[in-house]
């Protein structure tokens, strides 16, 4: 009954909606310079919208981007479907688009200061209509990953004043922001990547080299949203919806353990480059979430070529001892040469912060 | 004792300097032993000063980091990230005379390119009040040339390559233009899993960490560069078959290191250290608590840490004021806790083999209070360490039957009246010994490394 019930809000969401102009796959070498060429992501009057047959998405555990939300969402060839995969991402047909878009809440004092924007710690509120007020809003970028048939490439689209329409910029751009909340201000350069650092962190094999997506794998959307309207999975969703197959029948959420969360936070920050493969191997700490709490997940385990980035500690996770910990004193950083992740923070993520800290100072034993 | 100096004071470092004084007795009768009542008060005392030492170190550790002035960087950096994006096999990107201010990491990410300036002090790169990225340029790609250009005042690593084939490095400077200071930048000039590396003529300068680093690599010449105070001038970590000559380590902490750390996936072997000049090396340790190199003593030469089938000769070695040449394990370096390491690792250097080296000065005045004490009780205040200090510590598994180390693993000095000094660290230096005939022997020497394909 509730699949039926759910196959049929998806008809409704994707099948009823007239675009109001055809998404289009440029070919990879001419990326056009305005972002509304694509038809993905839209902004009229005072709004930004989905096109029709745009899915937005939730993770369980985003990235952070120095407290911005995202609006993640994936739009597929109509009739094409991505194939489910347990441990990778998924597998997406040639012409996907998926798009995030970075904004921010415009602070009280917005009208008086044009940098000062909301830290708050949640994701993106997209309601079920599906459309954000840009008066309520700053709309920062908007970053594209587009599948062909050799690959993934990504585009980074910078917002304009007007916020009316983002422009290509593949060097990237930096924005200062004054980042607001009820306890706490922090002034941060906001840095949209270039197209390079696109694939420096979407590039999680870093031996062959290939992009990809790091978000849409099981373990990250195996959860409600409430862009769906009803507490059914995602993936329940788009199986319903045909975006999605060979998903397991029985799929239950993940048992969300106060490690699991952790687990899943450094995978979601520091696992593009930190696994074993990764750009990071050669650190030989692996962050994976599927990797195990042992010495290659820093529990005393000495630094490789750390740098300033030791903040004059032994170990990378000292059990019991977050002050003594390097991982910590990393996210407790914005400085270039001693923040981690290397690329994508220039504000200090106080909440991770404070999960991490917990964690290791209830993790027993000594080094 | 320990011969790296600055030891973190984590629980366990903390109580062993509790454990008070160090018995040295037990006098061998083949060679020249101390059994000194004098110093060991100056161990206890200086056990106590180390402690003390420690704390503040540990305590002064947190400096705010630099501010991040936004410098003007403009459309010449944006035409160059540019070029590296869109760059093509083949493609050479010319970096133009001048001094040109970059605020964000560059990157590259295809193979086949030349990056080349007009000279590594006419086409500089400055990053002074870098925003963002943790090197200067990142590179992950191969068959890659870059030449004739500097790289200044990078937030962190200068320049850093990642995993590649055919790399060469040509007449590049990398510079802290303020001069050694802990809140510099970590290295240089880093290569790190590359497979047939030509680094030469280069110049690195005021490094927090290694100014030349080349790390878990295979097949590597490190030749005709200058490492000047740098923490660690020249570093070779985890690499396996490295030829390093024609250097020159001078005011760096430590002049030339070649070292193995532990958990990484490839334990390094097979570097000849020759015809460099690695001298006066005995600027204070200005690296990060934690680092590896953090605890290399002030005045180190040439250091074998950890790494096996090291051969050093025909170098000119002078006047590095802790030793001229320092061998030891991982257990002398003060980087372990009380876990057991990996089983895979080795922590002992092995066949090292050391011969028609120029010495001359040095291990006048050692870093570290243990090493000063032991040079006073020994050789008194106008002595000096001998040229090759050594921490004693060999694998229990490789002893023959009267219990020494068997003869091919050993360290053999065939370098006239140059000798070693044994430590003993392992036996809490009960039996410091100095000229122990195992040392006059010699190993058979290493093939020169050949570059497949050829560089240069």
């Amino acid at each position: 009954m509730r699949q039926a019930a759910a196959l049929l809000a998806a008809s409704l969401l994707l099948g009823c909606a007239q675009p109001r102009q055809d998404v289009v796959v440029h070919p990879a070498e001419q990326p056009p310079a305005l972002l509304s060429e694509w038809g993905v992501v839209l902004a009229t009057g005072n709004r930004l919208e989905l096109n029709a047959g745009v899915i937005p998405y939730e993770l369980n555990a985003p990235l952070f981007s120095d407290y911005a939300l995202k609006l993640r969402a994936v739009w597929m060839p109509p009739g094409s479907h991505a194939e489910f995969d347990a441990s990778r991402e998924f597998s997406f047909p040639v012409g996907t688009i998926i798009s995030k878009t970075f904004y921010y809440e415009k602070a009280s004092d917005w009208a008086a200061d044009r940098h000062a924007v909301v830290m708050t710690d949640r994701q993106h509120e997209l309601p079920p209509a599906g459309s954000l007020l840009t008066d309520q809003y700053l709309l920062l970028e908007t970053r594209l990953l587009v599948r062909y048939a050799d690959g993934w490439r990504a585009y980074p689209y910078v917002w304009n004043a007007a916020q009316d329409d983002a422009r290509l910029e593949i060097a990237g751009d930096v924005h200062a922001l004054e980042l607001v909340s009820a306890t706490d201000r922090q002034s941060i350069n906001y840095v949209v990547p270039d197209a390079n650092q696109c694939s420096n962190c979407h590039t999680p094999d870093h031996s062959a080299g290939e992009l990809r997506p790091l978000g849409p794998k099981a373990w990250q959307m195996n959860r409600s949203y409430a862009w769906w309207d009803d507490d059914l999975g995602q993936l329940q969703h788009w199986t319903a919806a045909g975006l999605l197959q060979g998903a397991p029948a029985d799929l239950s959420a993940p048992a969300v353990t106060a490690e699991w969360r952790v687990k899943a936070y450094l995978d979601a920050n520091c696992a593009h480059c930190h696994n074993p493969v990764g750009a990071a191997d050669t650190s030989a700490l692996h962050l994976n979430i599927e990797a195990p709490v042992d010495r290659h997940y820093g529990v005393c385990k000495t630094p490789v070529a750390v740098g300033r980035g030791s903040g004059d500690r032994p170990y990378d996770i000292y059990p019991g001892r977050p002050d003594d910990s390097i991982l910590l004193y990393r996210m407790q950083h914005a400085d270039p040469a001693i923040a981690m992740p290397e690329l994508g923070r220039s504000a200090i993520h106080t909440e991770g912060v404070a999960m991490v800290r917990a964690w290791i100072a209830a993790m027993p034993g000594e080094c | 004792m320990k011969l790296f100096c600055r030891c973190i004071a984590t629980a366990s470092s903390v109580a062993e300097y509790r454990t008070g004084p160090i018995a040295v007795s037990n006098v061998r009768d083949y060679s020249f032993t101390i059994n000194s009542p004098e110093l060991s008060r100056v161990r206890n005392l200086s056990n106590s000063l180390i402690l003390v030492l420690a704390l503040v170190l540990s305590s002064a550790c947190s400096k705010p980091s630099a501010t991040d002035s936004a410098n003007p960087a403009g459309e010449y950096q944006k035409l160059l990230q540019t070029q590296l994006i869109q760059a093509k096999p083949g493609d050479v990107i010319m970096i133009p005379e001048g001094g040109h201010p970059i605020n964000r990491g560059l990157s590259l990410n295809v193979s086949g390119v030349t990056l080349r300036g007009a000279g590594m002090d006419k086409s500089i790169l400055s990053f002074k009040g870098q925003l963002q990225g943790a090197e200067g340029l990142l590179v992950n790609a191969s068959d890659f040339t870059i030449e004739d250009l500097a790289i200044e005042d990078t937030a962190g690593d200068g320049l850093k390559i990642n995993e590649g084939r055919n790399i060469i490095i040509r007449r590049v400077r990398t510079e802290w233009t303020n001069g050694p200071d802990e809140n510099n930048g970590a290295y240089g000039i880093y290569p790190v899993q590359i497979e047939n590396l030509l680094l030469e003529e280069s110049v690195a300068i005021g490094a927090s960490d290694a100014g030349l680093y080349v790390g878990q690599s295979r097949n590597v010449v490190v030749r005709n560069n200058r490492a000047e105070r740098n923490v660690a001038g020249i570093e070779i970590e985890n690499t396996i078959s490295a030829d390093v000559y024609g250097n020159t380590a001078t005011g760096n902490t430590g002049g030339i290191l070649v070292f193995n750390m532990p958990d990484l996936p490839q334990p390094g072997h097979s570097t000849r250290v020759y015809k460099n000049i690695v001298s006066g090396n005995n600027t204070d340790n200005f690296g990060a608590e934690g680092t590896p190199v953090a605890s290399v003593p002030a005045g180190s030469g040439i250091v074998i840490n950890s790494n096996d089938l090291v051969e050093i000769f025909d170098n000119d070695i002078a006047d590095n004021d802790t030793a001229n040449i320092i061998v030891s394990s991982y257990y002398a370096t003060g980087y372990q806790g009380t876990r057991e390491l990996a089983a895979a690792y080795d922590p002992y250097p092995e066949t090292i083999y050391i011969y028609n080296n120029r010495f001359s000065g040095g291990g006048s005045s050692p870093d570290g209070l243990d090493l000063k004490a032991l040079k006073v009780a020994m050789f008194g205040l106008s002595g000096r360490i001998p040229d090759v200090l050594w921490d004693g510590y060999v694998n229990p598994d490789k002893l023959d039957a009267n219990g020494k180390l068997k003869p091919e693993f050993g360290i053999c000095v065939n370098n006239g009246a140059a000798e070693v000094l044994n430590a003993d660290l392992p036996n809490g230096s009960d039996n410091i010994v100095v000229g122990d005939p195992q040392h006059r022997c010699e190993h058979e020497k290493l093939p020169a490394v050949v570059l497949t394909p050829p560089l240069g």
